[in-house]
């Protein structure tokens, strides 16, 4: 069937609570009111207060309740209003959330999936448009998820269910009604830590994903160029392989996220095509990243994120090298 | 219009006095002399594992370790309270606790050797390990409390913080979720006088710690900390109406030792208020009260602290056969190990790295 992104989450989210006894939703908002963008519309209903939880508003308390409910047995899907909010439950992600199962030695483990909503583009207030991926991927030990179109939302989002490690599931505000896609109405996975080839080139590799996927694609075609895009959805693990190959192939790579340039998950991409494909390069490594400054207000994002222009730019640029 | 809209005390509980008079009207029932003894070699058995530990910690073969003494009366109270249905989630001081919730001893220093191998706690110990960050283990126990409830397993969540953790955010957050939720915990705070070198006055201006508890709607009680009967009591009690939602239970004690190994408590406090604590010890009260009923004397003491030593050496003696292998790192971090982490690992054994 035909879904935006919200569709098609909510669809998983009433897989996996209709498939697994043991998973309990909890947030602000997300029962009576369905969430601010409703992405969990209906299910309060469907599943009753005892598993479609509104919770205090504290984000320490959402993430660390939820870590204790995922050792305690349950497998929970906590949801943070904002990734700008989430900072206050860093301590819970960092220090236990990632170290769990190390700290034991695999005697207990933090199987949940928190979601929230990442990156900008909405016009919304302060805090509401961060792109976070690069804090949550550096320490190791949570899996770091980001979609970019309804079919993957779903299948990654049940895949992580199934998962018995701690997800951060990054949803992207702006691609949540951007478009519809054909969606199964069942249940399906798709891969966590595997790429994707969104669309098949020859003379340039540009690794991407979340909001800047539809952008990189419109300019892609703008420019008639003949390149290699390749959604990464798992920011970390990441998937090198997908990547190293890629650009082995095309000899050029480009990486477009939205987040900071500066010691962006970018960097880390550059760094490894540099360590195990530098002498296969035509042309150095560009990244094409929101400038280094926290994200602005709303009156200047347009300035800020990312443009079809920009990568359009970029693209002269490293086919001209 | 200008009326009260809430009211709120708070009680202070003390079973025992520090001469070993019992008021037999809190005294629990089920609690008689032969389980007072048995509580009088727990808190025996943890100053002389804290001792140890102390002693290797000198010598080099334990990491910056957090002493116990003086705390045994709070450590031991609460962790005989527990059912084996109830679930404990420490912080970095109950080594009382874990010992008499049955922590095998070689894991127990294997931990304070460095290594995470002595947390790989089976599903016999109901217990999290020790979390090192102050309070950001309580929203845990309020989540496996609800876990607990969901899954109608039975029993409390009981967890631990000092009372320097009472000022963090978590604390409350802690408080309020499980209120909320009515997810059956009891949140003891170990309230020893000291948070590193800044004492209790520096805190908070709150009277008693307990009543931090009002804030979050929840009932709580102030006990003396150095009273095994007053801390058992107040821990029973608490758990027996957890279903109901949870409880705050501070407990009035004092660390006679240093933070950790890493301060000098000198630099900080003076020894009169140290001394002032000595006849208050939780060990020497009930070993009082045992003497002057015959059911305790020298020879007794001696074979009881020599049966301990025993156990603890055998322990020590494991935990330091035990063989690390660097790989156990990579192995655990994730349900799988990634194909980047897997080069990672392959690259230091390539290399020859951990040789």
């Amino acid at each position: 069937m035909m879904q935006n992104m919200v569709g098609a989450l909510n669809s998983a989210l009433d897989i996996i609570l209709q498939e697994d006894k043991n998973a309990v939703l909890l947030g602000e908002d997300i029962a009576k009111d369905g969430g601010v963008f409703r992405v969990t519309d209906g299910l309060l209903a469907k599943y009753g207060e005892g598993r479609v939880i509104d919770t205090p508003l504290s984000e320490a308390g959402i993430i660390g309740t939820a870590i204790g409910m995922a050792l305690g047995g349950l497998h929970p899907i906590p949801e943070i209003q904002f990734a700008g909010f989430m900072y206050l439950a860093f301590d819970q992600l960092i220090n236990h959330a990632a170290r769990y199962r190390s700290r034991t030695r695999s005697a207990r483990s933090v199987p949940m999936v928190v979601r929230t909503p990442v990156s900008g583009g909405v016009r919304t207030l302060e805090h509401h448009s961060d792109s976070p991926e690069l804090y949550y991927s550096h320490v190791g030990g949570l899996v770091v998820v980001e979609p970019s179109n309804p079919y993957d939302a779903k299948g990654l989002l049940i895949r992580a269910s199934h998962m018995e490690d701690p997800v951060v599931f990054l949803e992207p505000t702006k691609l949540y009604r951007l478009f519809k896609q054909d969606v199964p109405e069942g249940q399906y996975e798709v891969p966590i830590g595997k790429a994707s080839v969104v669309r098949p080139g020859d003379d340039l590799s540009i690794i991407t994903w979340g909001t800047m996927v539809p952008v990189v694609k419109n300019a892609v075609e703008k420019k008639g160029a003949n390149a290699e895009i390749i959604d990464l959805r798992t920011i970390s693990p990441m998937d090198e392989s997908a990547i190293i190959e890629s650009v082995k192939k095309t000899g050029r790579a480009m990486i477009v996220h939205e987040a900071q340039l500066s010691f962006g998950a970018g960097a880390e991409i550059a760094a490894r095509i540099a360590e195990k494909a530098i002498f296969e390069l035509d042309a150095p490594v560009l990244r094409v990243a929101s400038d280094s400054l926290p994200y602005p207000y709303p009156g200047y994002e347009q300035y800020y994120i990312p443009n079809e222009a920009k990568v359009m730019q970029a693209i002269d640029k490293i086919m001209a090298e | 219009m200008l009326k009260d809209v809430f009211e709120t005390s708070i009680s202070y509980m003390q079973v025992m006095d520090e001469q070993g008079n019992i008021d037999q009207q809190l005294l629990p029932s089920g609690v008689d002399d032969s389980k007072i003894t048995e509580m009088y070699k727990w808190m025996s058995f943890a100053r002389a594992l804290d001792a140890k530990v102390l002693s290797l910690q000198r010598q080099g073969r334990a990491v910056t370790y957090a002493p116990l003494v003086g705390e045994e009366a709070t450590q031991i109270g609460s962790g005989m309270a527990m059912g084996p249905n109830d679930f404990f989630v420490p912080n970095f001081r109950q080594h009382g606790v874990f010992l008499v919730r049955g922590l095998p001893l070689d894991a127990f220093f294997l931990y304070w050797k460095g290594y995470e191998e002595g947390n790989a706690i089976g599903k016999g110990v109901n217990a999290v390990p020790y979390i090192v960050p102050v309070s950001t283990q309580l929203p845990h126990a309020a989540g496996i409390a609800f876990a607990q409830k969901y899954r109608k397993t039975g029993g409390a969540v009981v967890t631990y913080v000092g009372d320097g953790g009472t000022s963090e955010g978590n604390f409350y957050e802690a408080m309020n979720f499980a209120g909320a939720l009515k997810a059956p915990m009891v949140l003891i705070i170990e309230n020893n006088g000291w948070a590193i070198s800044e004492p209790r006055s520096e805190q908070t201006m709150a009277k008693t710690l307990a009543q931090k508890a009002v804030a979050a709607g929840i009932p709580s009680i102030q006990v003396d900390g150095n009273d095994v009967l007053a801390v058992y009591k107040a821990t029973k009690d608490a758990i027996a109406k957890s279903a109901e939602g949870p409880t705050v239970i501070e407990c009035l004690t004092y660390r006679m030792s240093m933070h950790t190994t890493a301060d000098d408590p000198t630099k900080y406090r003076n020894d009169a208020e140290v001394d002032a604590w000595k006849p208050r010890d939780p060990i020497l009260r009930v070993r009082g009260y045992l003497s002057k009923k015959g059911l305790w004397d020298d020879s007794r003491e001696a074979a009881m602290a020599a049966e301990q030593l025993k156990q603890i050496d055998a322990a020590v003696e494991k935990a330091e056969s035990f063989k690390a292998d660097p790989r156990s790192m990579f192995q655990h971090l994730y349900s799988y190990i990634p194909d980047t982490l897997k080069e990672e690992m392959d690259a230091a054994i390539a290399a020859n790295f951990w040789q």
